[in-house]
């Protein structure tokens, strides 16, 4: 699908046949991002559709104690250091970004009065500066007002390499911020930008006080106070926080959105594991939210029979998928193996390659494994079928995959495989110690056996296969095997940064410590191109087809094959009303808007 | 006695030494990395991961950063978290309550069940009571906590719905529903706990007064005349406590043990927690200074466990 299918589907959703969510649903399928799908929406002018709250409250709080239950705990409260979704949530309850990302990805305002667009002059039209107009009436929970200085000084605080910021990935492409007046600031880039609103939007938006962290910045940012007892300006003040185990927080009763939030207090308690936090919710009701359900689908569904909760499923951007080696892991060069210097023996003939793609049955690991958690995606693509370019379609075959190494010469031997030049057809195949994971290690390895491949299964603990530790030879990014299986996430609402994993700069490598982000280790100059002139292509719907070229480019040559697409799992009690989770943002994105029945 | 004690302080510092390096060696050599949520996700640049490490010292050598850690140490710098970036003794001090609460209850829970009961068990061996005793505390010591906590929540929150199976530190309510939301919430890991250490202590207590009980100076004080009352509380439960109490005292580091699970299972935000949370998170210091704390508390129980003997049994002095 290219640009022309891109404008003719925006065309259909003008005139009323294509309605706006299908639109976004496709444009997920198609492995691009809900937000880039409502930018492409709001750029042919269809107005964005806002999520419906079904309470109206006349007045704030009333609405007693909203009990969350997160099976990892919050560890500390500074959006800046968030190590992982669960602090980024913990300080999502006292802090706030300019905007954040609906169910759809469409930009609602939260700090800022308005949505900059192509449309109202905000964005310039060469993609280097935005303009955001700040909300005027907004306290910090301190009583001291929030103004531009605050935006301006969390891009400083960000950008200052001493304070060490995880957040600066967002925020360095800003060559600098200007002050029009005291509620207006204008973001200059440093190239045109096509993803403006990677700053302070979203969960790497969050906005910090100036007047409560500008002595703590740089090497002393750990020694700020405020680190520990959050002043921002969410729906709820800090009350109480202990790493590790519970955020407490209280109305703030001079919160700029009139007559919310419904609930007097929060608790976010943390810790112990996730089967026990989905009965806490489902079974035993003691609680009205528990975070990312990794239980087996089977367990939810017998637990939600007993009506007290429901498990909500959302897309988001989790793919599972199996990497295939591009570099020889058995051949040793100056000390590092799978170095880029060497081939693949096997792995680079495409027969093999297309071969493995069909054997990899995700209709059964969908059905036997993850059920509504893990939806089968043969690849990217999973619109319908007219848009679905012929040549991306997947399929479990084993006669097929026998059809193709016969052709391309891959005898079966007296052992029953198959092998080419002395060369066997056995690969090694690795993935992280979690039990759906080995599942799915089997049901590949039984279809390889049909086609003569034989599979030797390796399986890393979790600890040891995601470390980045530079001398272990067993994490992912050293990818020291033929193939490896993981999940690999696009939270992010631009997948920009996600498709970088397979650029020819960012090969993992001895040289830069295994840090790069392409374990395969594929190199391609088209793709390389497509992914330059998308960082800087302005027209949305262009740079759309900018992606779903590059996606091609990774299935068609069978970089990777894509297992299953992972949603994510929340568990909601059936009480509670006007929990919306959008896959774009973190889980407490509206939580000043959720209530509970009586 | 003085003497012995002082000499038994400074034995247990190369001890501590000691366990202190082979700790600090064996986390250094463990995989994993404090930074590994970092490394996964694509916003992050790996310049910052790679700043934090060097920020943290983790990229030093071993030598440097176990020395840099005894010094600290020794200056009462306890160093702080990687992961939350909270000092490790604030840290600490919080997850302290929930643990000695939770831990004392237990205890208490123990003793107040197996000396009433391996006492009662040894005046009348083979009896019926006897015989139950001895099977409910065989069947006591042989579940492990993780099992009999995951039974305890299948049976009472989850089929009676009678009991919250997570433990919250901070309860809103006021007066006495705050007392009582705390018992409730408590009574299962405390339940756990304690009939675990209570099955135990029960037999070694009915072993200890069987011993007794059979001793001269008992007849002699049922012929002098004393009541069977005061025959048994001052002459066999005091001379029986004698073994009992040291087993009690040399058995608290297990119970600390114990506890790691219990918390985990129950949520109790304690020490095991803790140190289960830090493990997971490769967090050094933190496990380091808990595992550390652990390893102190064998030590000293071990002493407190010798001097006890003196105590009750004038008859052991320390040369």
């Amino acid at each position: 699908m290219g640009e022309r299918d891109l404008r003719m589907l925006l065309e259909e959703v003008r005139r009323g046949r294509l309605s706006r969510r299908r639109f976004v649903q496709m444009i997920v399928g198609l492995g691009l991002t809900a937000p880039m799908a409502a930018q492409m929406l709001v750029s042919a002018g269809l107005a964005q559709a806002q999520t419906k709250w079904t309470l109206n409250p006349t007045k704030r709080g009333g609405g007693g104690i909203v009990k969350t239950l997160w099976w990892q705990a919050p560890t500390l409260l500074n959006p800046h250091f968030a190590n992982g979704t669960k602090d980024q949530d913990a300080s999502r309850v006292f802090y706030e970004p300019l905007g954040a990302y609906d169910p759809d990805g469409n930009i609602v305002p939260v700090l800022a009065a308005d949505v900059p667009s192509l449309q109202n002059g905000q964005v310039a039209k060469d993609g280097l500066s935005v303009t955001w107009r700040l909300k005027k009436n907004v306290v910090w929970h301190d009583g001291k007002p929030f103004t531009a200085d605050d935006v301006v000084f969390n891009w400083e605080y960000v950008m200052d390499p001493a304070t060490s910021a995880v957040t600066v990935g967002q925020y360095r492409d800003i060559s600098r911020i200007d002050k029009l007046d005291s509620h207006t600031v204008k973001l200059v880039f440093k190239s045109p930008m096509p993803f403006w609103s990677a700053a302070f939007c979203g969960p790497t938006g969050m906005i910090i006080p100036k007047h409560l962290f500008q002595a703590y910045k740089g090497d002393k940012s750990r020694e700020a106070p405020t680190n520990l007892k959050p002043v921002g300006t969410g729906p709820y003040r800090c009350v109480d926080f202990k790493p590790g185990d519970i955020v407490r927080g209280e109305l703030h009763s001079s919160y700029h959105v009139a007559n919310r939030p419904f609930f007097d207090q929060i608790e976010m308690k943390g810790g112990g594991d996730a089967p026990s936090a989905a009965r806490a919710v489902l079974q035993t009701g003691e609680f009205d939210y528990a975070w990312n359900m990794q239980v087996e689908d089977e367990i939810l569904r017998r637990w939600e029979q007993g009506g007290k909760g429901r498990a909500d499923i959302v897309s988001g951007g989790n793919i599972e998928h199996i990497q295939l080696n591009t570099t020889d892991p058995w051949t040793e060069v100056d000390g590092e193996r799978s170095s880029t210097k060497t081939k693949h023996p096997v792995l680079s003939d495409p027969a093999v390659r297309q071969a493995l793609n069909v054997l990899v049955d995700r209709g059964s690991v969908q059905e036997e494994i993850y059920g509504r958690t893990g939806v089968a995606t043969a690849n990217f693509i999973n619109a319908p079928s007219r848009f679905v370019s012929k040549n991306t379609k997947w399929e479990f075959n084993v006669d097929k995959a026998n059809q193709l190494l016969d052709a391309a010469g891959w005898k079966r031997g007296a052992d029953g495989l198959r092998a080419k030049d002395g060369k066997k057809l056995k690969f090694v195949y690795q993935t992280s110690i979690n039990a759906p994971r080995q599942k799915t290690q089997q049901i590949v390895k039984q279809a390889c056996a049909k086609a003569g491949i034989d599979l030797e299964l390796k399986s890393i603990t979790a600890n040891v296969f995601f470390s980045s530790d530079p001398a272990n030879p067993d994490t992912f990014p050293r990818f020291s095997t033929d193939l490896q299986m993981f999940t690999t996430t696009m939270i992010q609402p631009d997948p920009q940064r996600f498709m970088d994993q397979f650029v020819s700069w960012e090969v993992a490598s001895k040289d830069n410590k295994w840090a790069g982000r392409n374990p395969t280790r594929w190199r391609n100059e088209e793709y390389d191109r497509a992914w330059k002139a998308a960082e800087t292509e302005m027209d949305p719907v262009k740079r759309a087809a900018l992606f779903v070229k590059m996606n091609d480019l990774v299935i068609q040559n069978v970089v990777v094959i894509p297992v299953v697409f992972r949603p994510r799992v929340a568990a909601i009690s059936n009480r509670m009303r006007d929990v919306v989770q959008s896959g774009w943002d973190g889980d407490f994105w509206a939580l000043a808007y959720w209530s509970k029945q009586a | 006695m003085s003497k012995y004690l002082l000499r038994r302080t400074l034995i247990s510092i190369p001890v501590l030494a000691g366990i202190s390096a082979v700790l600090f060696t064996i986390l250094a050599l463990a995989p994993g990395d404090p930074f590994e949520e970092l490394a996964t996700n694509p916003n992050v640049p790996a310049e910052v991961r790679m700043n934090l490490r060097a920020k943290f010292g983790l990229d030093d050598p071993l030598p440097l950063r176990y020395a840099r850690w005894v010094v600290a140490m020794a200056r009462g710098d306890w160093g702080f978290s990687f992961v939350s970036r909270v000092d490790v003794d604030t840290l600490i001090l919080q997850r302290l309550p929930a643990t000695l609460a939770v831990l004392g209850s237990a205890s208490l829970l123990a003793i107040l069940i197996a000396i009433p009961i391996g006492t009662y068990s040894a005046l009348r061996p083979y009896s019926i009571f006897d015989q139950v005793a001895t099977t409910l505390a065989f069947i006591g010591f042989s579940l492990p906590t993780f099992f009999t906590g995951l039974l305890f929540i299948l049976l009472f929150s989850i089929y009676l719905d009678w009991l919250p199976f997570i433990y919250r530190a901070d309860i809103s309510a006021t007066g006495w529903r705050w007392y009582w939301e705390h018992v409730r919430q408590a009574m299962m890991p405390v339940a756990v706990l304690g009939l675990f250490q209570a099955a135990s202590m029960t037999r070694f207590m009915r072993a200890a007064v069987l011993d007794v009980i059979r001793l001269d100076y008992v007849n002699t004080a049922r012929a002098k005349g004393l009541s069977e009352g005061t025959t048994l509380v001052k002459h066999v439960v005091r001379n029986a406590l004698i073994p009992v109490v040291t087993l009690v005292a040399l058995q608290i580091p297990n119970i600390f043990g114990g506890a790691i699970v219990t918390e985990q299972i129950f949520r109790v935000p304690g020490i095991g927690s803790l140190l289960i949370a830090s493990i997971l998170a490769n967090d050094t210091p933190v496990v380091m200074a808990v595992t550390f704390i652990f390893s102190c508390l064998v030590v000293v129980s071990n002493l407190a466990a010798d001097l006890l003997y003196g105590w009750l049994d004038p008859r052991i002095s320390y040369q």
